[in-house]
């Protein structure tokens, strides 16, 4: 190893400044912090070592930026959080006082210590050892310069429900290129499906198909629609992103969106998509009139033609002749500089649940099922009736937190629920004057207008039993039930059994990540929590950006959220992308690999791991050497390196084994003090 | 009765992100293992690993992403061939290949995290010292 190769001493000697954060009472409350700064005074190359209530506050900083200028500090730790929260902020402290930011270097006694250990003694000695490490390692760390590079202006938008459309038309209308890709034939999403939103009862289509019209027209914006991305390459401000466009057999240039070919196509198909199994479309289709763009697909699967090889009445009967049997999935390759992920979210299967015997009674329904069986444009003109299309129920009941609150499916609440079946409610009352029965946990109608909602539509006559139902079952034991669906739950309020037979009811399934979000997330770089939505870079304070940089998310696909929510984090994230653009420029990592050239035999190890093909071989010096701009700094060139001549910036052997020293050392000195004591 | 000296190697993204987790969720593990935070369990060469066992380490920790989460895609692909000839180094050399441990914690597995660091911390309890086996 080389960690006794170089000695920093030579070169300037270290001068730390040591800061203990209280953070309140986070780790004061743990760890004797008073006790951590005094003893880390005596760490080797120390020369102040203080201790404050919130180091990050701006009292804090200026603390360190004074010390820097006064006592001619060249290297400062600072004892306090998780990195990930303000190694950002103390790196612009020290850069403020003209000290470069990579001589800094922070010790985690919050997450690490203070919040994981029970014995304050040992969560001080822990403390110690961790600080000890850190003033250790910055003795070594050297001043490094982040490169910059240019930022492509262009954008990536995965997904054309509510949240993707708000973020695609504000960055198209601020001067931007868009590129949109949607998965669907139309874009739209879930919004499209619904009937009308709560709490205003606004028609959904009407606030929403505005909006898709712009995307469709706005010269900013290309339009990739049943289209997928399949490859991401690059990094943020450069990213090469490939899509597969997937034939539709309709040639875009020509068609004309008459729809004629579907009104002659002679397949029908159950549409299980957009009218959620209730309803029909043709094997040549567009989801619904509105569809933006307007042109149809051909579903291949349905097609007679490409089942038989006849047919062909679409091609007969197509006005300009724009059908085209031979199209191929066509593949393009675009740049952007930054992505946004709306990718939106999947309906909990109700049949999971199979007390409620959805799927096995046929008039039970879910959440989707209702809101296009309400919807004027649905399969049955807005008419509320049973599964067999034409009976109005007299007793309707809506079963909230179906999948949801639920340790056997998804423990999260969906939020969406409640005021969904409160909107359902009111519908339902309005259409159909049937009696109308909400079975709840607890009522959430928190923000703004909801509650109002809720008092309405308490004051409609709506009835609401507390209480987790048990079962709907079709096994009557009563005359009065025969033929009708028996809901059995306990009413928690009135504390007793109740059995209430309905005709119809509506189950508010949940709502679920993707089911596809996992590979999505490994796609683009990012993560997912353990439900598999995906994680944002901070839940507070970050909530659209990721741990990617240039990945930004938005709406549903980052976890349950309502159409309000939904837009707001689409304006939001690309509220951030515009910043991002705005710079031109963007300073990318510093800690890169970098190759002694005297030492390197040529063998060409580092470049068979390195996952970015960032190092290449000089074959005329037989040398191997990184490029920087492609080098994202994860060292594995340097885990392989055999004769140790393959180096990464700012996590090098000797800063890596002078900190493990220092805790090490440490450790070994209260071991000897203990053993002290026991003699 | 000697406490064991542990260090655990955390790629920066999912493992470290994991422990920050485990504090933000209040959940209690021994305080004998401590991080050193590199940005990809690739980082970590052998050497490293051999060169804290002589520094005195009762046991030596390598967590990184799960296969397929890799920040860098397929940086811990290196750790999961390179760990296990370590292991095999290790016994060669009279050292317990237990006392290396290798796992992947991502950034959502707080709990995993911190049952990791309670099972590795009593196993290691278990053993002697490891300067002792060496002398």
């Amino acid at each position: 190893m080389s960690d006794k190769r170089s000695s920093p001493m030579e070169k300037q000697q270290a001068r730390v400044g040591v800061y203990v954060c209280h953070c309140g009472s986070n780790i004061a409350g743990v760890v004797d912090v008073v006790d951590v700064a005094k003893w880390a005074a005596n760490l080797p190359n120390v020369v102040v070592s203080r201790e404050y209530k919130f180091m990050c506050s701006s009292l804090g900083q200026e603390l360190i930026e004074k010390d820097i200028k006064e006592l001619g500090l060249n290297r400062v730790v600072v004892a306090s959080c998780s990195p990930q929260l303000h190694e950002p902020t103390f790196r612009n402290a020290c850069n403020r006082a003209g000290l470069n930011p990579y001589l800094f270097e922070m010790a985690n006694i919050r997450e690490q210590v203070a919040w994981v250990t029970t014995d304050k003694l040992e969560a001080t000695k822990k403390a110690k050892a961790l600080t000890a490490a850190a003033v250790s390692r910055v003795a070594h760390q050297e001043p490094l310069e982040a490169l910059l590079v240019p930022i492509d202006s262009n954008v990536l938008v995965v997904g054309g429900g509510i949240a993707g459309i708000q973020a695609a038309l504000e960055i198209a209308d601020s001067g931007s290129h868009v590129y949109l890709v949607e998965r669907e034939p139309s874009i739209g999403g879930h919004m499209a499906q619904f009937d009308k939103t709560f709490p205003t009862l606004d028609c959904s289509a009407c606030i929403l198909t505005p909006k898709m019209v712009n995307v469709g027209h706005h010269k900013n914006i290309t339009l990739l629609t049943w289209s997928e991305v399949e490859a991401v390459d690059g990094y943020v401000g450069n990213f090469t992103v490939t899509i597969r466009k997937r034939a539709r057999y309709v040639d875009e240039a020509t068609c004309t969106g008459c729809g004629v070919c579907q009104e002659k196509c002679p397949k029908k198909v159950i549409d299980d998509v957009f009218e959620a199994g209730l309803g029909y479309r043709k094997a040549i289709y567009t989801p619904f009139p509105q569809a933006v763009p307007n042109y149809p697909v051909i579903d291949r699967e349905n097609c007679t033609y490409f089942i038989k090889g006849t047919c062909k009445a679409c091609e007969k009967f197509c006005p300009p002749g724009s059908i085209r049997f031979d199209q191929k999935d066509e593949i393009l390759s675009v740049k952007v500089g930054n992505i946004i992920l709306a990718t939106g979210y999947d309906l909990f299967d109700a049949r999971q649940v199979s007390n409620y015997g959805y799927g096995r009674l046929p008039n039970v329904f879910t959440s989707l099922e209702f809101e296009r069986l309400t919807n004027a444009a649905g399969p049955t003109s807005g008419k509320v009736v049973l599964r067999d299309g034409k009976t109005q129920p007299k007793a309707v009941g809506i079963i909230h937190c179906v999948g949801s609150r639920d340790k056997n499916f998804n423990n999260y609440c969906s939020v969406i629920c409640c005021m969904q079946g409160l909107k359902f409610a009111h519908l339902v009352h309005e259409k159909t004057g049937a009696d109308v029965y909400n079975f709840y946990i607890d009522m959430r109608t928190a923000y703004k207008a909801y509650d109002e909602f809720y008092q309405r539509v308490l004051e409609e006559g709506t009835l609401f039993v507390r209480g987790k139902v048990a079962e709907v079952t079709d096994a009557a034991r009563y005359e009065s039930e025969k033929g009708r669906l028996i809901i059995q739950v306990e009413d928690t309020l009135a504390g007793k059994q109740r059995r209430i037979a309905v005709d119809m009811v509506i189950l508010s399934a949940g709502l679920q990540a993707r089911a596809d979000s996992k590979e999505v997330a490994q796609k683009f770089g990012i993560s997912c929590s353990a439900d598999q939505w995906f994680i944002e870079k901070h839940p507070k304070l970050d909530p659209v950006a990721t741990m990617t940089d240039g990945v930004f998310i938005a709406g549903a696909c980052q976890g349950p959220k309502d159409i309000p929510a939904s837009v707001a984090q689409g304006a939001a994230a690309a509220a951030r992308v515009m910043s991002i653009i705005s710079q031109k420029e963007i300073e990318i990592e510093a800690a890169t690999a970098i190759v002694d050239e005297k030492d390197c035999v040529g063998c060409q190890q580092c470049i068979q791991v390195c996952p970015y093909q960032a190092i290449s071989y000089i074959a005329d010096i037989k040398k191997a050497r990184v490029n920087e701009a492609l080098c994202k700094g994860c060292g594995t060139c340097v885990g392989a390196c055999l004769p140790k001549c393959i180096g990464l910036k700012h996590f090098t052997d000797t800063q890596l084994v002078a900190e493990m020293i220092g805790a090490m050392q440490t450790m070994k000195d209260f071991e000897a003090i203990s053993a002290e004591v026991t003699a | 009765m000697t406490e064991p000296k542990i260090i655990g190697f955390l790629c920066n993204w999912c493992s470290y992100r994991g422990a920050d987790g485990a504090g933000m969720a209040r959940l209690k593990y021994p305080p004998n293992m401590k991080i050193v935070r590199v940005p990809c369990s690739g980082r970590i060469s052998p050497e490293l690993v051999l060169r804290t066992f002589r520094e005195g380490a009762d046991g030596v920790m390598v967590l990184g992403c799960h296969i397929g989460d890799c920040h860098y895609s397929t940086g811990n692909h290196r750790t999961a061939k390179r760990m296990p000839v370590l292991k095999k180094l290790l016994e060669y050399s009279g050292i317990d290949p237990e006392r290396l441990y290798i796992n992947w914690v991502s950034a959502a597995e707080g709990e995993k995290f911190a049952g990791v660091i309670r099972d590795f911390t009593e196993k290691i309890r278990a053993l002697p010292p490891f300067m002792e086996t060496m002398k």
